[in-house]
């Protein structure tokens, strides 16, 4: 069978560019422009080659970045590296990896009790434990949320703006508010007195206060997570889905066989973004309990902040020590994103 | 001719606005303020600047937690205002200017406000003149009569004891309540007045810390057991970790709070604020089985070394250090007076109503009955490295992360790691 010629497809032409460019009076300008910048960048182009230009263009984006990433990030290490109480570098004292060794000296690792840094431990602890819970909440009821809003339902655009309102605010604005809520004389005592109940103090108790701080910093960010889950159902194809329903596959199936291994590219971006989120978690937190009761919600960077700002000896050595080791769990769980990331694009 | 006259009119105009603009010091004052002293300042400054036209005085108001945290590495970096309202004396003392070469009659100063300068000055200095005190203050309760009128329960007297006092605000807000039987601020500073009364020594005999002696763990089990039998509520200690300060003042406006152990400073806001809700007093500080002591303290207005006008600096505080505008600044903002002639001749307060004027006369007698051992911690350069490790340890202890004992060892460590710390070179 003879095949049919390859026909190119019809594309707007040059000339008629060049025409209405002229019409509307911007051709002058542009070849003005044009004549301006092109010597420059061909004898730019005769210079560093053809494949340099590409750096060219990255140059003043790796400026930036590099003025304020990784200049900021060599001097926090170089921080680390010294003692004292002295702002400037050059007036502190080298100490070497004494600020680590005070970091990791501890009896054992689990009772931070036995540490001489029992606070960074303790902000260890209960990072870690706050990250596990908060990231699988957050992952499973975006997910769920997302599935809810991918339905033709009433009203889906109204609650897909309600989803991602909180998003939108200021994490110390979310925190005062439930704050005020759940504060002694709060709207939900209020509620519960009402009911017959008893007055709970929620955010001096350990339990409940950890439980509160995970539910703030979920409801505040999951509609951004259901975004990204969102896009990533919308991008599934439909078809797919009338296939199973034509062989009267079960629902839950079609989720566990169909809809979650097509979105698993989009849930890992949202469990790393999520995870290191909640590592770094720090205004929210802040602003709601202060840590407490006692260092029931200390978290890591509250610890750092307050090891080189809060105390009267401010100890930039060691707050640099700490936001050293906390900059390498972050920088190891990127790593595992990215090596998710293209295992599954492979 | 007449473009020609308009334009050297407005040469003329501008060249003589340029030299008023270039002859005027612009000095900048960061301030903090408790109740209205920041607005009385402003008015202050208002009439400084109309008396001193080559000056202008820009008021910079900033929040408390400002300036223990953000101020300090400010003047590390050198970047600093002219001058700043502190309440850290002896951590901010080696960014301090003296003014004595500046100042026209530095006996003055001397004079007024004397044993207060050793607050301002480094270990060492004998000499110098940073600044001033823009109040004097004491810690000391404050009572909420109303509601031992209501409990029909007797207030303590003068001489009574801290256990005294806990058992009578204990039976009131039972009677009444009242959540808060007693609450002291979260604060080593609130803290230590407790201890000097139970006979804390807080200093070895080379002046060196040692801070957990008998009297301070006297103090600090009062404080555990009382959070323990509903005394004091976890809503204060417990609630918040590290070195966090908390309050209870607007428990207290609420009438929440039986008896706020606080300071002075508190004064003016109560005033302002409760009006006649309820009554409320200031009463003595109670008594341990070592004295009756409080803890001074208070603000300094100091001038900072990086500034470029020292002149001009030494100038506005020789004006705010007069009787006249000192008088006028402590009465309008109900504050103990800083400066001695002040103290002894006695101030008004006419702006006060009785309750305040009350309580003024209440703290102002107290600072008869300072310990020396309160003087000596307060003009202590690293005071606040045992202030911050006592409030965060023994937070710990009062939520049951720890034991005393368990606090006791890590606020020693603590305190000597943070000095040793500071000492490094």
């Amino acid at each position: 069978m003879a095949r049919s010629p390859i026909i190119p497809a019809a594309t707007e032409s040059p000339v008629s560019k060049v025409k209405l460019a002229e019409r509307n009076g911007t051709f002058q300008i542009r070849k003005v422009l044009t004549s301006i910048i092109d010597w420059p960048m061909a004898a730019l182009q005769r210079l560093v080659g053809e494949r340099g230009m590409a750096y060219v263009f990255l140059l003043p984006n790796l400026i930036f970045f590099g003025l304020f990433v990784f200049v900021p990030l060599g001097i926090n290490i170089l921080y680390s590296a010294t003692g004292g109480a002295a702002l400037f570098p050059a007036d502190r004292p080298y100490v070497g990896l004494d600020q680590y060794g005070y970091l990791f000296d501890c009896g054992s690792y689990i009772d931070p009790n036995t540490c001489r840094e029992d606070h960074f431990w303790r902000g260890v602890t209960n990072t870690f434990n706050f990250t596990m819970f908060q990231v699988v909440t957050m992952v499973v009821l975006s997910l769920l949320t997302a599935i809810v809003l991918n339905m033709k339902i009433r009203g889906r655009g109204f609650f897909r703006a309600v989803y991602f309102f909180p998003v939108l605010l200021s994490p110390v604005v979310v925190a005062l508010i439930w704050k005020w809520i759940l504060q002694r004389d709060g709207l939900l005592n209020a509620l519960i007195t009402s009911l017959g109940g008893e007055k709970i103090l929620f955010l001096n108790e350990p339990g409940w206060a950890t439980f509160w701080i995970v539910f703030v910093s979920v409801w505040s960010h999951m509609g951004f997570y259901t975004l990204i889950l969102l896009a990533g159902l919308q991008a599934i194809p439909a078809d797919i889905y009338e296939a199973a329903e034509m062989d009267a596959t079960p629902r839950w199936r079609v989720f566990w066989r169909l809809t979650l291994p097509l979105l698993w590219p989009n849930l890992i971006v949202v469990v790393v973004l999520a995870l290191i989120r909640a590592v770094q978690t720090f205004d929210e937190v802040f602003v709601l309990t202060g840590g407490g009761p006692g260092t029931a919600t200390l978290m890591v960077v509250q610890y750092i902040y307050e090891t080189a700002f809060s105390n009267q000896v401010q100890n930039f050595g060691l707050a640099a020590a700490a936001s050293v080791v906390l900059g390498v769990v972050l920088f190891a769980l990127t790593l595992i994103q990215l090596a998710f990331t293209r295992r599954k694009t492979s | 001719m007449k473009g020609t006259t308009v334009f050297l009119g407005c040469f003329m105009l501008a060249a003589s606005l340029l030299g008023h603009a270039q002859a005027q010091t612009t000095l900048r004052m960061t301030w903090y303020s408790d109740g209205n002293e920041g607005e009385v300042m402003s008015d202050l400054l208002r009439r400084f600047e109309e008396q001193n036209k080559d000056i202008k005085v820009v008021l910079d108001q900033v929040p408390f937690k400002a300036i223990n945290e953000n101020l300090p590495v400010q003047l590390a970096a050198g970047q600093g205002p002219d001058l700043a309202r502190v309440a850290d004396l002896g951590g901010v003392a080696r960014y301090t200017l003296d003014l004595r070469p500046h100042l026209k009659d530095p006996a003055y100063f001397e004079t007024n406000f004397g044993p207060f300068l050793e607050w301002m000055r480094v270990p060492g200095d004998t000499t110098s003149i940073p600044g001033i005190m823009t109040q004097l203050t004491l810690t000391g309760p404050f009572v909420n009569k109303t509601l031992f009128e209501q409990a029909n329960v007797a207030m303590p007297g003068e001489k009574a004891t801290w256990e005294e006092w806990a058992k009578a605000a204990k039976d009131v807000a039972a009677k009444v309540q009242a959540p808060f039987p007693v609450a002291i601020d979260r604060s080593g500073h609130r803290f230590f007045s407790l201890a000097i009364s139970q006979g804390a020594k807080i200093f070895n005999e080379k002046g060196e810390p040692a801070v957990v002696d008998e009297g301070f763990k006297r103090a600090a089990q009062l404080v555990y057991d009382w959070h323990r039998n509903g005394v004091m509520s976890k809503e204060l200690w417990g609630s918040v970790a590290g070195t966090a300060y908390r309050g209870a003042n607007d428990e207290f406006k609420n009438a929440q709070v039986v008896m706020y152990v606080s300071g002075s400073w508190q004064i003016g806001q109560f005033d302002k604020t409760i009006g006649d809700a309820f009554d409320w007093v200031a009463v003595r500080t109670p008594c341990g089985p070592a004295n009756c002591s409080g803890m001074p303290g208070g603000a300094a207005l100091v001038a900072i070394k990086t500034t470029k006008s020292p002149q001009a600096v030494a100038r506005l505080l020789e004006y705010l250090a007069s009787e006249n505008i000192a008088r006028e600044f402590y009465e309008r903002s109900l504050f103990v007076p800083g400066h001695l002639g002040l103290a002894k001749k006695g101030l008004e307060y006419k702006d006060a109503s009785p309750q305040g004027r009350a309580a003024l006369t209440v703290f102002g007698e107290g600072v008869a009955q300072l310990s020396p051992v309160a003087n000596k911690l307060q003009g202590y350069v690293n005071n606040r490295v045992m202030f911050n490790a006592v409030i965060s340890r023994l937070g710990q202890a009062i939520v049951g992360e720890a034991t005393l004992d368990e606090a006791y060892r890590r606020i020693t460590a603590d305190v000597e790691q943070q000095i040793a710390e500071r000492n490094k070179q």
